[in-house]
């Protein structure tokens, strides 16, 4: 599958998610289809299962506005070989949803996909998306160094940089991103301090006085007993 | 439209379920006593797996753990808020104060940071040393032996220290330090700053049978599964009804007023059902109110009689009055030579595993009380937010900053784990000009007259706030960090945050011996209905520069021992 068809498929995946719930799907194909954003197995009170039902059958973003976030996205944050793109690990979809959960990301994104496409015509005489690979890089060079924008072209910074932002979050909080970050916790386990070999590096050593503070955790199990002064004896 | 009135008198009604509700609904009921607690938001398990957030990953959000519903995230254990739909408070011009409501089994004790101290013998008499606000009613040594046992029933961890002003107790083991708290403990000292190991409710190793032991997933602000931390359900209702007690949970159930009959004693309570919109009324011998130190207070305010014409227990005028929140002051710092560490899971409990104790007591500075310094950093779990801005930080090592592609990625891991925070939290100076009263122009859904507030900081705040960014700056500088952002300046209060915002309510029906001056005895028990009890954070005198769980919890086990002596003696 090369890079637009990966898109293709996404899109239709989530666009085809809201517009199923609106009774108007496009003919997909179940494999197609991504599963639901909003399953309510998060947590969530009634409330706000209803309230995330209701975005998630809404659209805001047409089909040219999502192709040319995912064009974004992906070059944001391209495959290599050894990490996902953007787009591979949901990201498009995140920012569908959280233009509608946040709404005062709709008038920024849309506005600056038209401002996008605006200054891409008046440089080549197209839509951002369908330039190539090398104009629309081009274009993201003038607006992608905050220190280095031309005035003119300041609002495009600030779009640029609310994309990266949302591209960024959505891939690192993604089950792929987080593995790619190196990020180990969120499981239960018993933490019994830095490892050796990280302090070292650090030229650090726990000192022996703050250790005999700290739990053995051989004898976490072990019910509290305390002497009538405080003391843990157990 | 008829009030319900049920037929069943309860020896005792509890309104809330927090820290001081829960308390007393497992001292009162395990005292024998027949109770209804009634409580305004849903039931609440934080093992119900419906519900549950722990462990939940940030994919499994669809908007990756934003604040969009609930203030601290998706994962966020309170339901409710700064602002709630349908039920809000109003301020007067030109003053501030945000009002955090948790709407639900336990409220607030759900979410919260379980740092547990106590205050020490000079936080009762503050008054003696700088002639500001007022002393307490009661010393150390009244509380001391209930500190005592809410350690032994709850479970804290921290270590023995022997500081005069911040008492030990039946502790825990605490954890061992991260990576980023040795380099604050480094820090720390060259600043001649003290640290020392923190005082969390966390079980750090087994207390009973009943409650699981904590496996550090970082997480008790998302109310744990196995009950390894404090939450006022898990660890004081659900014994209660578990041993036998007899406790009428009324949820959603939103009390609007005390009754009171012909002689101007309490009767009972009328409450508004949620549900169906109706109203009714509960009777008891004794009612405790425990709604939070303002939802307290607008219940007293609202419940106006014959008896009581400025509303219960309020002849003093002192109901809403001195109402005072911690002070809280922020700053973070950039660790260099934490770049591109390894990564291990480094979650350990939730919260800091090490702070700093207030250390001034015996300075000559130029404002009232002292501060204690908290701390965050580590290899946290992402949600919304991480990565935004994604290489700021390299403006700091002349490298350059925004781009795209591949690059980025190696910037964020470079600097995951490398920036430390810290959060001053300290004592304000309770006034009479800072107050809630009731709103004569608006009500709540309920049609609950609502709180308007009025509350402005003093240069006493002021001056700690940047006290505390001085503080701040020398500790960073003993650690070699780089402090991020400009120093905050006069204009700004120094990061001083608005009355509110550290979720430390206190003070609106304060104890005291004069019922001119003062809302409740000594025991927390009203000067003009002596069978109302207010055991939230209501009758605090001052709040000390300690988080209010700890005292609440005593205090209202304290109450509760003399509400079951003075019912037994039949003087209520």
């Amino acid at each position: 599958m090369d890079r637009r068809d990966t898109i293709k498929s996404l899109l239709l995946g989530s666009v085809a998610a809201g517009l199923a719930l609106n009774g108007c799907a496009p003919d997909v194909s179940s494999e197609e289809s991504v599963k639901p954003l909003v399953n309510g197995l998060y947590g969530r009170t009634p409330e706000e299962i209803e309230r995330d039902e209701k975005l998630v059958s809404e659209e805001f973003f047409n089909g040219h506005e999502l192709s040319t976030i995912a064009v974004l996205c992906d070059i944001i944050l391209p495959k290599t070989s050894s990490s996902n793109s953007a787009t591979e690990v949901g990201v498009t979809s995140f920012i569908e949803f959280i233009a509608k959960d946040l709404p005062n990301y709709k008038t920024p994104i849309r506005g600056g996909i038209m401002w996008l496409d605006s200054f891409s015509n008046r440089l080549y005489g197209k839509e951002f998306e369908k330039c190539l690979n090398a104009e629309q890089l081009a274009i993201c060079d003038q607006i992608a160094y905050p220190e280095k924008t031309a005035p003119e072209l300041k609002q495009g910074e600030k779009f640029f940089s609310t994309m990266r932002n949302l591209t960024m979050t959505g891939y690192f909080t993604s089950k792929e991103g987080l593995q790619d970050l190196g990020y180990k916790g969120n499981t239960p386990n018993v933490w019994d301090g830095i490892p050796e070999d990280v302090l070292k590096a650090h030229g650090m050593a726990y000192e022996k006085e703050w250790l005999a503070k700290c739990v053995d955790q051989s004898k976490r199990g072990d019910i509290a007993v305390w002497d009538d002064n405080g003391n843990l004896i157990s | 439209m008829q009030i319900k009135e049920s037929p069943d008198t309860f020896d005792a009604i509890i309104v809330g379920s927090g820290a001081g509700g829960g308390m007393a609904t497992k001292i009162l009921s395990e005292a024998g006593l027949n109770i209804a607690v009634v409580e305004a938001g849903p039931f609440f398990d934080p093992k119900d797996p419906k519900t549950q957030t722990q462990l939940k990953w940030p994919y499994e959000s669809p908007r990756r753990g934003a604040s969009t519903t609930r203030a601290f995230g998706d994962y966020d254990a309170a339901y409710g808020g700064w602002e709630i739909e349908g039920e809000p408070y109003t301020r007067k011009p030109g003053t501030k104060f945000d009002w955090f409501r948790s709407r639900m089994l336990g409220g607030r004790t759900n979410h919260w940071g379980r740092i547990s101290l106590r205050f020490g013998p000079l936080d009762f008499k503050r008054k003696d040393h700088d002639g500001l606000g007022e002393n307490w009613p009661i010393s150390y040594d009244d509380v001391k032996p209930y500190y005592d046992k809410v350690d032994k029933l709850i479970g804290v961890f921290g270590s023995k220290e022997n500081i005069p002003n911040e008492p030990d107790g039946f502790f825990l083991p605490a954890p061992k330090p991260r990576l980023h708290e040795m380099y604050y403990i480094k820090g720390a000292r060259k600043a001649n700053i003290p640290v020392i190991p923190s005082r969390l409710s966390i079980l750090t190793k087994r207390i009973n049978n009943e409650r699981g032991v904590c496996f550090y997933c970082s997480q008790c602000s998302r109310s744990c599964s196995v009950y390894g931390d404090f939450s006022s359900g898990s660890c004081l209702i659900f014994p209660a009804q578990k041993s036998g007690g007899q406790i009428t949970l009324f949820n959603d159930s939103m009390v609007r007023e005390v009754v009171t009959d012909d002689s101007g004693k309490a009767k009972g309570v009328i409450f508004i059902n949620k549900k169906d919109r109706k109203e009714y009324q509960l009777n008891a011998k004794v009612v405790v109110l425990a709604a939070s130190a303002c939802s307290s207070a607008r219940i007293l305010l609202n419940s106006k009689s014959k008896h009581h014409k400025d509303g219960l227990g309020n002849s003093s005028g002192v109901v809403g009055k001195y109402l005072h929140d911690s002070t809280g002051a922020n700053r973070m710092a950039f660790i260099p030579e934490l770049m591109n560490r390894k990564t291990y899971n480094e979650d350990g409990v939730g919260g800091m595993h090490v702070y700093t104790p207030w250390w001034g007591n015996d300075k000559k500075l130029k404002f009232p009380r002292g501060y204690h310094i908290e701390v965050w950093g580590g290899l946290g779990m992402p949600a919304y937010g991480f990565g935004f801005n994604p290489n700021y930080l390299n403006k700091y090592i002349g490298e350059e900053v925004g781009g795209y592609g591949d690059q980025l990625r190696d910037d964020v891991k470079k600097f995951y784990g490398s920036v430390i925070g810290v959060a001053g939290r300290g004592e304000s100076i309770p006034m009479e000009s800072n107050y809630c009263e009731i709103d004569p122009d608006v009500v709540d859904e309920w049609g609950i007259p609502v709180l308007r507030f009025n509350y402005k900081w003093s240069e006493h705040e002021i001056n700690q706030a940047e006290h505390m960014q001085d503080s701040f700056e020398e500790i960073f500088d003993g650690m070699g960090a780089k402090v991020l952002g400009n120093r905050p300046t006069a204009e700004n209060k120094f990061g001083l945050e608005a009355p509110g915002r550290i979720i430390h309510e206190v003070g609106t029906t304060r104890m005291g011996n004069d019922p001119k001056t003062s809302v409740t005895n000594k025991y927390n028990q009203l000067h003009d209905v002596k069978n109302v009890f207010i055991v939230d954070a209501g009758p605090f005198v001052s709040q000390a520069d300690k988080n209010p769980t700890w005292t609440i919890l005593a205090l209202s086990w304290r109450a509760c021992d003399y509400i079951v002596k003075e019912l037994k003696s039949q003087n209520l």
